[in-house]
């Protein structure tokens, strides 16, 4: 099999994701890209295993552990979202701005502070 | 010993002025002790000093400072006849005006510093007349003028002060800038700053440029001594307290110039043209400030305008030849000129005011200061030149000295060639002088009549006692008597501090002229030229005089008669000669000639407007580059925050795309 | 250098040859990359889990093709089983809405646009340059579990344990992110 196929099948893939990560308003959908990009490079990792006939089969063993890192990374980003969102009240990533220099967002910071304790007594009645 | 005396003399009011600044907050009880006290001192070494070196004597010490390379620079005293003479005019002097100004500034705050630099002035001159070398000569010179900077400007919280004080210092300042080249010159050609090693060189002809060094030593004259192109700072510097005055016009600053030219004369000696120039800088100082001080209201600008006058005597004196005459000059009009300017204090402080037309409103001015107006009366005299005052004595020896060199036998002394002074130049300041003498007696007498007698009694005595001339020239003596004699005073008495030196400086205005009668007496310090009257000249002097004084009178009475004439004589009641006796010079007399504006002209518009120039390319094209630099910054600091907008996906998206181009550039490359 | 000793190896593929496994390599590998940009540009939100699913099932699918058994079940049993159902439940948890939501995509998408746009062409540029007359030999299995147990157990059992240490690591970061602070009664 020419090799171009899963390479350039991986590229695009990679590009995909890295196109979700920065274009997608909500933090799930972000992890979701991540996840997109991170199997273009387990297919990248596996495709040149069998090309090369590895000895160690150190690509396949790399995969499976960037399988078990993306499990462990899905999860921690997982909680962190989540922690966003109780304190935040929203998961969209536009609305974190504490970064900004500057003023402007100040306000919009400030009505999601208020909008926490009303998004985490909601919480607490679903939990 | 007498080496050591002469060191103190300088020194004590220095250190004095030092204490005076010191201790001046902390101690105001001791301001007044050490005003006055080493002052007084320095007073008495300085007779003493004279005592010792004795009519013949000289006496010259220098220690050499730290060597410089070039021409040495040596602290040095050099005392002879002349320079011990004008020590103790000037310790006599200063020390009556520091008497008179612990009670004439008894209420001004700023009385600490005031009499600090009084002190300091007094030391400066000291140095300058007693010093033998010219760069230390000229420390004291410049310390002088800072001093007259601070003290005219007293009253720093009146603008005219502050301007009179700057402009006293820059019109200064300006002719000190030749002045110094002047020093460098002689000092060249010399190869000593010794003033006895340049005298010895002018003697031996080794002088080559001395015109230049005359001319160039003249600037600084002019303006330290008021002469004609400089003269304007003086009549401005009035705005300073009056004892300040005294000072500056009698015995500091502006003799300091006469002074130098006095110790220098060999050198002028050597330069016709510099003896013509500073002949004719003194006849048009000498008519053209008797024209103002005529015209003028202030009390204090006529005394102004009057030492201008005098000093161009005692210039016309110099370039004629005759520095005897300049300096026994220079040393009556020390002593009548204090007297002058300390008796106009009292006047004004009992008057409330300078102007002479509103003391000629005021009733009883002379019963209320009798002391002044008899003191004012012997110095006005002296001024004038009438017999047998000082002033008579030394003008005419000034005079006689002119009648000599325009016969052509200048009165030298054997400083230099009699020959280089021009026979014409002996009769322009002869004839000069005589016109001045005219006017100055003008002067002297409308400023005494105007200040003490009021228009309506003197009026009433004219209508009374029949309106003749020989009565009415009675009248004022008679008054005088009478307000002597009526000892009560109607007013607030003067406290003794200011009345004593008035009196004290009486006796030399009146006396000090029969001294130079006597050839072992003044003559034996200085060059040993007679200082008699010439039979020539003093008739004529004396006579001119009196017409003069008489002219001013008979225009005084004519005045006092149209204004008790004219029925609402209140309002502008002046029976001022001067309309009368100038004319149409009125005008022009009054406003100083136009010289002022002239120079507002010609200097200060140039000035300012450059200087405005200069401040509108600073803030408009530097303070441009300034604000740029300042402000792109901040521009760009502007434009970039915007992206630091808090977006985690438009940092991630600037982070791909510069990895993509790192990565393109990368592959290209290879 | 491996390069060098391949390439005359497989000098007999023809360039437009396609055999029948590259045809079902890439009839799939298009359906995966449409699920993928599908989970990326959905305005459904749950629509964009499931899409990833399909994506990643189908890169199961490419494993499989390319003898990779093993990595192909884990891919299943780890993506399609665990990933995918955290996911869903984030999005519950974060009371995404089900059905269209108009502002899925945030106001950087053109930038975003061009970035992938640019680094898909140099990534495919380069790629395509680079592997341009390489085949692959998939006349034998590369990846049984047999095989990957063999060099896992046996080459990479010290990275294996770390592993199993971050895991651990994660488990308990998740928790303690995920707990909530008691509140004082």
């Amino acid at each position: 099999m020419h090799l171009v196929f899963p390479a350039v099948l991986a590229a695009l893939l990679f590009c995909v994701g890295l196109y979700g990560v920065l274009a997608r308003r909500n933090a799930v959908l972000m992890l979701m890209s991540v996840e997109l990009m991170l199997n273009a490079v387990n297919l990248n990792l596996v495709a040149f295993d069998v090309w090369l006939r590895d000895a160690l089969h150190s690509g396949q063993a790399l995969t499976l552990f960037t399988i078990t890192v993306a499990a462990a990374e899905i999860g921690l980003g997982l909680a962190i979202v989540l922690l966003i969102f109780r304190n935040r009240g929203t998961a969209d990533i536009d609305r974190v701005g504490r970064l900004t220099d500057g003023d402007e967002k100040a306000d919009g910071d400030e009505k999601a502070d208020s909008a926490e304790t009303v998004g985490d007594d909601e919480m607490e009645g679903v939990g | 010993m007498t080496l050591t005396l002469a060191i103190l003399v300088p020194l004590l009011p220095f250190l004095g002025a030092l204490a005076g600044l010191a201790s001046g907050r902390r101690a105001p009880g001791l301001v007044r002790p050490l005003a006055v006290l080493p002052t007084l001192a320095s007073a008495v070494l300085a007779v003493l000093v004279l005592a010792r070196i004795g009519t013949k004597g000289h006496l010259d010490s220098a220690t050499r400072l730290t060597p410089t390379g070039g021409l040495p620079i040596s602290l040095s005293v050099h005392l002879d006849g002349i320079a011990v003479l004008l020590a103790v005019l000037v310790t006599v002097v200063a020390t009556c005006v520091q008497l008179y100004s612990t009670a004439y500034l008894r209420e001004d705050p700023r009385y600490p510093s005031y009499a600090a630099l009084v002190s300091l002035f007094t030391a400066a001159m000291l140095l300058v007349v007693y010093s033998g070398d010219l760069i230390v000569l000229l420390v004291g010179w410049e310390v002088m003028g800072v001093c007259s900077y601070f003290l005219v400007g007293h009253h720093w919280e009146r603008p005219d002060a502050r301007s009179a004080s700057i402009k006293a210092f820059l019109v200064t300042k300006l002719g000190d800038v030749p002045f110094l080249f002047g020093i460098f010159v002689l000092a060249t050609d010399a190869g000593t700053f010794q003033i006895d090693g340049i005298l010895g060189a002018a003697a031996t002809g080794r002088l080559h440029h001395a015109t230049l060094a005359a001319l160039l030593l003249l600037g600084g004259v002019a303006g330290k001594s008021a002469q004609f192109p400089l003269h304007t700072w003086l009549p401005d510097a009035m705005a300073g307290p009056t004892p300040v005055s005294a000072l500056i016009h009698a015995a500091t600053m502006v003799a300091a110039g006469v002074y130098l030219v006095a110790r220098l004369e060999p050198v002028f000696l050597l330069s016709t043209a510099a003896l013509v120039v500073l002949g004719i800088m003194a006849v048009i100082t000498m008519i053209g400030s008797g024209l103002c001080a005529l015209a003028q209201d202030d009390l204090k600008r006529v005394l102004a305008y009057s030492t201008v006058g005098q000093l161009g005597y005692m210039a016309g004196a110099l370039a004629v030849g005759d520095r005897d005459a300049a300096l026994f000059h220079l040393l009556t009009h020390g002593a009548f000129k204090a007297l002058l300017f300390l008796s106009a204090g009292v006047v004004i402080h009992a008057a409330h005011t300078n102007s002479l037309t509103a003391m000629s409103r005021m009733d009883g001015l002379r019963r209320r200061v009798p002391d002044a107006y008899a003191t004012m009366g012997i110095g006005l005299a002296a001024l004038a030149g009438l017999p047998p005052f000082s002033g008579f004595f030394s003008k005419d020896a000034v005079l006689t000295a002119a009648e000599h060199a325009a016969n052509g036998d200048a009165l030298t002394g054997g400083l230099g060639p009699a020959g280089n002074v021009p026979c014409w130049l002996g009769w322009t300041v002869l004839i000069g002088g005589l016109l001045t003498a005219l006017l100055t007696a003008a002067y002297a007498t409308r400023l005494w009549l105007l200040a003490f007698f009021p228009v309506r009694r003197a009026a009433a005595e004219g209508v009374a006692g029949s309106g003749e001339a020989v009565a009415a020239t009675v009248a004022p003596t008679a008054a005088a008597v009478a307000a002597l004699a009526s000892d009560e005073p109607a007013g607030p008495v003067e406290p003794a501090a200011m009345v004593a030196p008035l009196w004290l400086l009486a006796v030399p205005s009146v006396a000090l002229g029969l001294v130079g009668l006597w050839p072992h007496a003044l003559p034996a310090w200085l060059d040993g030229v007679s200082l008699t009257p010439s039979g020539v000249t003093w008739p004529i002097a004396t006579g001119v005089a009196l017409l003069g004084a008489g002219l001013a009178w008979l225009a005084w009475r004519r005045a006092a008669a149209r204004v008790l004439a004219e029925a609402e004589a209140d309002a502008a009641a002046a029976a001022d000669p001067a309309p009368l006796l100038l004319g149409p010079l009125l005008g022009p007399s009054r406003t100083g000639f136009g010289v002022d504006t002239c120079y507002d002209r010609a200097f200060v518009r140039p000035v300012l407007g450059a200087a405005r120039l200069v401040s509108f390319l600073d803030r408009e094209v530097v303070e441009t580059y300034v604000k740029g630099a300042a402000g792109t910054p901040g521009l760009i600091g502007r434009v970039v925050r915007r992206a630091q907008n808090g977006n985690t996906q438009g940092y991630l998206s600037a982070l791909a795309a510069g990895v993509v181009v790192l990565a393109v550039v990368v592959a290209v490359a290879q | 250098m491996n390069l060098a000793a391949v390439v005359p190896l497989d000098s007999t593929h023809g360039f437009l040859s396609p055999s029948g496994v590259e045809i079902v390599f890439v009839l799939v590998g298009l359906g995966v990359l449409g699920a993928a940009l599908l989970t990326v540009t959905t305005k459904q939100l749950v629509h964009a889990a499931l899409w990833l699913v399909v994506a990643l099932g189908g890169l199961a699918i490419e494993y499989l093709l390319l003898t990779a058994e093993f990595i192909a079940w884990v891919q299943v049993l780890i993506y399609v089983g665990a990933v995918v159902v955290l996911v869903l439940f984030g999005l519950m948890l974060t009371r995404a809405p089900i059905g269209v939501s108009p502002d899925a995509d945030s106001g950087n998408r053109w930038l975003a646009l061009g970035v992938a746009l640019a680094a898909a062409a140099t990534l495919v540029t380069l790629v395509v340059d680079a592997f341009r007359c390489t085949w692959i030999d998939l006349g034998t299995v590369a990846g049984s579990t047999k095989a990957n147990g063999v060099t896992l157990f046996r080459y990479w059992v010290l990275p294996f344990e770390a592993l199993s240490v971050l895991l651990l690591a994660a488990l308990v970061g998740a928790i303690v992110l995920s707990r909530r602070e008691k509140k004082e009664p």
